[in-house]
């Protein structure tokens, strides 16, 4: 299914951000009816070369054609009107409305008075026909991460959107969903719209895309048929070598119980139950991954061991003591580290330097300043060696954090959380939306804490990192402890399971 | 057609091109007004500058009227480095110089060697409290502190008006609604002879570099950075937000009110109405034009002080009323603000050829 002319062409595109050439003479066809992967590391230049046929930044150098003729998009807006559609990682609804008055909100010259039924209706034809169950009276903030979703790519059909651009797509949901969203993608295809997936998981590029095109370092180095290549060779071309991920979990002597969480509760941002009487331990020299779909509680029992949320019941000890409702500061002062879930919303300050978000968490240590004063030598001296030692790529320790790449400020989060040698450590997605090469330093860094006697409280909604990196795992499901289980007795159909409210049929020889 | 298109980085020459281009543009604007009220704008203009800037009373005076404006600037500064909007700077002016003038009429202090020390400390303590009511509402109930700051202006401005038509009025004043005049203690002393020059502008001067090296060089100030750039981060990181709310308020307060003890004790002797023509609103000015950064306060403030004073002589030579001079200040202020705004654009005119297919759809709108 060759097409003669392809429905995009780009031809030779070059963007080039302060410091960065973020794409080199790029070239990228879509055919009308293939799903074609944009595959590539963090920093590789997939988001910009969408973002650039999507109106959203302009090229400095090329052309895009699309169906035959020259255009060039001034923004989101003059893309959208010519059948081009993007779904951004962030998701861009409005949660107190229903999905009718989002899909409502974004067509063009909405009328006075709004036709709700004839919208409703038109929005479950579409979704019937696509297979993205999804309820058009429904508000968005009730939706689950893979709902929004297809609110977001019901916005674009209703538009009448005829290629569809989304970004790391999978990221955000269960097996089940991805399973899911890729049935609708191959029905979108096969009526003949063009799709584009960007990713960095290669087992999904085998799994739904037709066609392929690699990027490394702003360039393209190859475009492939799926049929034509393997998981193995996308690899080598995705990083320039043979890369995969050789952690190994070697047996670590149990230390002493690190972390005690007892029938802890708390609430979420809504004031609602988020978690119910949770109750794990984690000793040192072990990593207890906690599994679950995003909004189970993951994100709550972080911050409430964190001492980020005030619990509403149960108690949290560290080190034998009881923390339950200490601060943030007397969390960290007991030798937690944190690996925030949100790494550019939480974890920096972006706007100020690498060496002060390098030492957010130790500024106050008398090494480095007198009295009142910073002492900005030492700073200075201190993010320069951490810098080298985590392989921080930046241009130094005064440039601002925000011009860090995703990879290097989860390295920079790491090196402050983790260079301090905490007792244990709270990692929330280290790796989310990491590349390759990212997660694997981050794999060995974890790894190498257990080996030194770290405790480390892991979550995750990936659950091959979760099977890799474990030696025990908690399901969490609409915040209760589903079930604890040992990771060499667990495959991953009963964790799939498990995150969706199955109690450990026969996994209940690893509950604690 | 002419089109805006987002930036992805700002030009090399904007940080100084751009105020410039927004200051010259506002003049322009200026002009045509002033025009239209029958008056020739080049020479309104020369008045306008000949005046602050052209003698050295003239310096002096502006000097003078810049002495406030630093203190109040900083007092709006200093809370927007940290994502607060202080627009009582006004009201928190009044109350420095309510406590200046109790200092100075009302205790013992006021006749004593210590007076002008006495009359510094309470006109500052009177202005942080002032503003700290607006923190403690932002820090514990996450009040909006731009409402309760400003609508507490109004509350000070008439406080005074109380205090010097009821109990604080001067027996000796006629009728008029004056306070009494202060002791010779408790008056900021003036540096420069032969002008009004006074002891506030050496303490706005110290202020300035105590808030530039504690914003750049202190483990607060670090903080009072990283609140304001992430809440979230900060609060991660073990900050306590609502302390730093309070200190800084109460601080801007203090500053503000440091102001007003220079206008009550040093300018007027005496409480009385309008010892400030709205120092505390050409403060936010102050700040945003001066990028928040204090150093840059004392240029914009001895600027914004000199369009005071030449607003003065362009009522007095050519009877325009003081009308004319806020409208400048708003108009540059305008004009600033949109310039930066502008900034992350650029403006795209013609190149069309390549759309030769937007028939019909939005994309040639």
């Amino acid at each position: 299914m060759v097409q003669p002319s392809p429905t995009v062409a780009m031809r030779a595109i070059t963007k080039r951000f302060p410091g960065v050439l973020a794409n080199d003479a790029v070239d990228f066809d879509l055919a009308a009816g293939e799903i074609h992967a944009l595959l590539g590391e963090n920093g590789a230049g997939k988001s910009t070369l969408m973002k650039i046929l999507y109106g959203f930044y302009q090229p400095d150098a090329g052309e895009i054609r699309l169906h035959g003729t020259s255009v060039r998009f001034r923004s989101p807006r003059d893309a959208l009107a010519r059948g081009l559609g993007m779904v951004f990682q962030q998701f861009m609804l409005v949660p107190s409305l229903s999905v009718t008055e989002n899909v409502l909100l974004s067509l063009p010259r909405a009328r006075l008075r709004l036709d709700y039924r004839d919208a409703a209706a038109r929005i479950r034809g579409l979704a019937a026909r696509y297979g993205m169950v999804v309820e058009p009276a429904a508000r968005v903030w009730q939706l689950s991460v893979g709902e929004q979703q297809r609110v977001e790519i019901l916005k674009l059909l209703a538009l009448g959107a005829e290629i569809l651009i989304l970004d790391e797509p999978t990221a955000v949901l269960t097996p089940q969903e991805v399973r899911d969203l890729f049935t609708a993608l191959r029905r979108l295809a096969a009526e003949g719209r063009a799709v584009v997936i960007i990713t960095h998981k290669l087992s999904e590029v085998m799994a739904v895309a037709d066609r392929v095109t690699v990027l490394r370092s702003g360039r393209r180095v190859e475009s492939l048929r799926t049929t034509a290549t393997s998981a193995r060779a996308l690899a080598r071309l995705m990083v320039g070598r043979e890369a995969f991920d050789q952690v190994q979990r070697e047996p670590v002597p149990p230390g002493p119980e690190v972390l005690a969480v007892e029938g802890l509760s708390a609430l979420n941002d809504q004031g609602l139950p988020a978690l119910r009487s949770v109750s794990l331990a984690v000793r040192g020299g072990e990593i207890v991954g906690v599994a679950g779909v995003a909004g189970n509680g993951q994100r709550e029992l972080g911050e409430v061991v964190a001492g980020l949320r005030p619990p509403t019941g149960g108690r949290v000890r560290i080190n034998g003591r009881d923390r339950t409702r200490a601060s943030a500061l007397e969390v960290r002062n007991c030798g937690v580290g944190h690996v925030p879930e949100d790494r550019l919303g939480t974890g920096v300050a972006p706007n100020l330097s690498v060496a002060d978000n390098l030492l957010l968490n130790r500024y106050r240590d008398p090494e480095f300043g007198r009295g009142p004063l910073l002492d900005r030598r030492a700073m200075q001296d201190e993010a320069r060696r951490l810098i080298d030692e985590f392989g921080i790529r930046t241009a130094g320790p005064a440039a601002p954090v925000r011009t860090l790449s995703g990879g290097n400020l989860q390295r920079l989060i790491l090196a402050r959380e983790i260079g301090t040698h905490p007792r244990l450590i709270l990692a929330s997605h280290p790796t989310r939306g990491l590349d390759v090469g990212a997660t694997e330093t981050v794999h060995q860094l974890l790894m190498n804490q257990r080996r030194a006697g770290a405790a480390i409280l892991l979550l995750s909604e990936d659950l091959d990192e979760i099977l890799l990196l474990s030696d025990r795992i908690a399901v969490l499901y609409a915040g209760e402890v589903v079930g604890i289980v040992q990771t060499d007795r667990v495959t991953v159909e009963t964790l799939g399971l498990m995150m969706t409210g199955a109690r450990a049929a026969g996994a209940g020889s690893g509950v604690r | 057609m002419i089109a805006l298109e987002r930036r992805e980085a700002p030009h090399p020459w904007a940080p100084l091109a751009i105020p410039l281009i927004s200051i010259a543009s506002a003049f322009a604007a200026g002009a045509v007004v002033l025009w239209l009220a029958g008056v020739n704008p080049m020479a309104a203009y020369a008045d306008l500058l000949g005046e602050p800037f052209g003698s050295g009373f003239g310096i002096a005076e502006t000097l003078v009227k810049a002495t406030p404006l630093i203190l109040t600037g900083l007092a709006v500064l200093l809370p927007a480095r940290m994502k607060l909007w202080n627009i009582g700077a006004e009201g928190q002016l009044q109350l420095g110089a309510i406590g200046a003038a109790w200092v100075a009429l009302f205790t013992p202090i006021g006749h004593s060697p210590v007076a002008m020390l006495g009359v510094i400390v309470a006109g500052m303590a009177a202005g942080a409290l002032w503003a700290l009511g607006a923190g403690a509402l932002r820090a514990w109930l996450n009040v909006n502190e731009t409402i309760t700051t400003l609508l507490m202006n109004y509350i000070a401005l008439l406080f005074v008006d109380y205090l010097i038509y009821g109990p604080w009025k001067d027996p000796a004043s006629r009728g008029f609604p004056l306070s009494a005049t202060f002791p010779l203690d408790a008056r900021l002393p003036i540096i420069i002879p032969g002008t009004r020059v006074h002891l506030g502008l050496v303490l706005a001067l110290v202020a300035v570099v105590i808030v530039t090296v504690a914003l750049s060089r202190t483990r607060w100030g670090l903080e009072v950075r990283v609140i304001g750039d992430n809440p979230r981060a900060a609060r991660y990181a073990g900050m306590n937000l609502a302390r730093h709310t309070l200190l800084v308020m109460g601080i801007a307060g203090g500053l503000a009110g440091l102001a007003g003890v220079g206008e009550a004790s040093a300018i007027a002797g005496r409480l009385q109405r309008g010892l400030s023509p709205g120092y505390g609103y050409t403060a936010i000015i102050v700040a945003w034009l001066a990028k928040l950064n204090p150093a840059a306060v004392v240029i914009v403030a001895v600027l914004l002080g000199g369009l005071y004073l030449g607003g003065d002589s362009l009522q007095i030579s050519l009877g325009l009323p003081i009308a004319v001079v806020n409208m400048l200040q708003g108009l540059i202020f305008f004009f600033v603000l949109g310039g930066e705004v502008l900034a992350g654009y650029q403006v795209v005119i013609g190149r069309r050829r390549v759309e030769p297919v937007s028939t019909g759809s939005r994309a040639a709108r």
